[in-house]
């Protein structure tokens, strides 16, 4: 059954990169979650699809060649960077930021599709993910942004925990909140400006909150939720692209519902154990 | 003679246009055990976030362990439970010594692990609290009173010299705030922790505390606890601003 994945550069560089999406989605998800942000994700997606049609504007109009990975990313940490301002701004009432930015980057994206007069190329893949949309590029930026994105959460671990579970404790340590905050909405944005090939636009999201919400409901501790997480990503991803390859479905539906699934059992376990 | 650990002088602010605080005067020596009471919106809790440097004052000057408050670089000489503690998120899944930790955050510096040593510091603070058989426990899972423990734990495990507690009692029961106090009692008197309450229970806090201050606005009482038990119900009108009637236990 896997054969074809070994067989075909193509489905072997979506399955590794799923691989990645799989470990680093869920790792950033713990802390959105527990930060009660986990619409972040929805509105940074909105605005990477932005990023992605103003690449595909310029090709189609201007015949510049953008990889669109390179403008979502553009895009998507533009957008964080905005959040993040925004959530100063409006102190008291912070959610707001996630309405205005998600609102901006659907409004951009049909301003570029329409300036573009349509694309030849299947935007439906980036709304739902595709099995083939990933190229050998996509693998090399993607591995980068993973391997970024382990470094840092690996060497500002304490911080973001300290943080997540209390900020106003974390200021009056004398954490530099305000910019640790902006180096994870910057890293948020990465990864998912990364995991579009794969999930979609209108799905990502679920990959960074679903396995987190069914890990919260076994987990014993910080850490073995964020590694439950990851395990259920996994699971997730790696299902999701072979059901989704063989049924011929966008792996974005099929991920989704198996981390679903999980979720549901997930729940299901914690109610027995009651 | 020793430095205060806290010194105000001339302390003015503002929220908005309502005055809040209006020229305060005060220190907490160090050893003390210093009970801050007064009414609801009297300004205890902007007292609080004044000393934490949360807050600038509009004129006067605070303080802390002889430094300004905004030059203080060791704020790690400083622990602090908040009111909001008991507020926490509570499907948190973060477990007692993962909070604890979380106190070293800001001693340990960027791009530092936790040593050996300091995970013994960890596991001292929780003992030091009574709540060793719960370290691998989330704290989600544990009583208000456990709870409030735990997050002296926090306080505590970076060894620091004043710790500040904003009404850390509330929601909590009589045999837990007993327990607590008791927990206070012994931080001030064996560990030598100069500590700051804020709290409305004036009648345990008598029991414990060495200095007790009034405030509703202005500084209206700094004594000891003998010399705040003198005070009659026309003193406590006049600092809350409305009747009172004294109810003794």
């Amino acid at each position: 059954m896997l054969l074809d994945f070994l067989t075909y550069p193509f489905l072997r560089y979506t399955f590794l990169t799923g691989i990645l999406i799989g470990l680093i989605a869920p790792l950033l998800g713990t802390f959105i979650v527990v930060r009660r942000q986990s619409l972040i994700a929805d509105a940074l997606s909105h605005v990477t699809l932005a990023g992605i049609s103003f690449g595909l504007m310029t090709e189609k109009v201007y015949g510049w060649v953008i990889s669109p990975i390179y403008s979502g990313m553009f895009f998507s940490v533009l957008g964080s960077i905005f959040i993040e301002k925004l959530r100063t701004v409006y102190k008291a009432y912070q959610e707001i930021s996630i309405p205005i930015i998600l609102s901006a980057g659907v409004g951009l994206s049909v301003i570029f599709i329409s300036v573009a007069d349509g694309f030849n190329t299947d935007l439906f893949n980036y709304l739902f993910g595709s099995v083939s949309a990933v190229t050998v590029n996509d693998f090399y930026v993607i591995s980068g942004v993973a391997a970024f994105v382990l470094v840092i959460i690996w060497l500002f671990f304490k911080e973001l925990f300290t943080m997540s579970f209390d900020e106003e404790q974390a200021t009056i340590a004398g954490l530099h909140v305000k910019w640790i905050n902006m180096l994870f909405i910057v890293l948020t944005a990465l990864v998912i400006a990364a995991s579009i090939r794969i999930v979609g636009v209108l799905l990502v999201s679920a990959l960074m909150t679903l396995p987190v919400a069914a890990s919260m409901r076994i987990a014993k501790g910080f850490k073995q939720m964020i590694f439950l997480s990851i395990l259920f990503g996994e699971i997730a991803v790696i299902f999701g692209i072979i059901s989704g390859y063989y049924l011929d479905i966008p792996p974005g539906g099929t991920i989704v519902m198996t981390s679903l699934i999980l979720l549901l059992i997930a729940i299901g376990m914690k109610k027995l154990r009651k | 003679m020793t430095t205060p650990v806290v010194s105000m002088s001339n302390i003015n602010f503002h929220y908005e246009s309502r005055k809040v605080l209006d020229n305060i005067n005060f220190e907490i020596p160090q050893g003390a055990f210093m009970g801050l009471v007064g009414p609801n919106g009297g300004g205890k809790t902007t007292l609080i976030r004044l000393i934490l440097g949360l807050e600038r004052p509009e004129t006067g000057e605070i303080m802390v362990f002889g430094q300004s408050i905004q030059k203080l670089k060791n704020r790690d000489r400083i622990g602090f439970v908040s009111q909001k503690a008991n507020a926490f998120n509570k499907g948190f899944p973060a477990t007692v010594y993962e909070v604890v930790a979380s106190g070293l955050t800001a001693q340990l510096g960027y791009l530092k692990f936790l040593t050996k040593k300091d995970k013994q510091k960890i596991h001292g603070a929780i003992a030091q609290v009574g709540m060793t058989e719960y370290t691998k426990q989330n704290i989600g899972n544990l009583s208000g009173g456990q709870q409030q423990r735990i997050f002296i734990a926090r306080a505590l495990v970076s060894d620091p010299e004043l710790i500040i507690l904003d009404e850390p009692t509330v929601g909590i029961d009589y045999e837990n705030v007993k327990i607590f106090y008791e927990l206070l009692y012994k931080l001030n008197t064996e560990f030598k922790k100069t500590l700051l309450l804020v709290t409305h229970d004036t009648g345990t806090m008598t029991q414990y505390a060495t200095d007790i201050v009034c405030l509703n606005k202005t500084l209206h009482f700094h004594g000891n606890p003998d010399e705040y038990a003198s005070l009659t119900e026309a003193d406590f009108s006049q600092i809350y601003g409305h009747p009172v009637s004294l109810v003794t236990h």
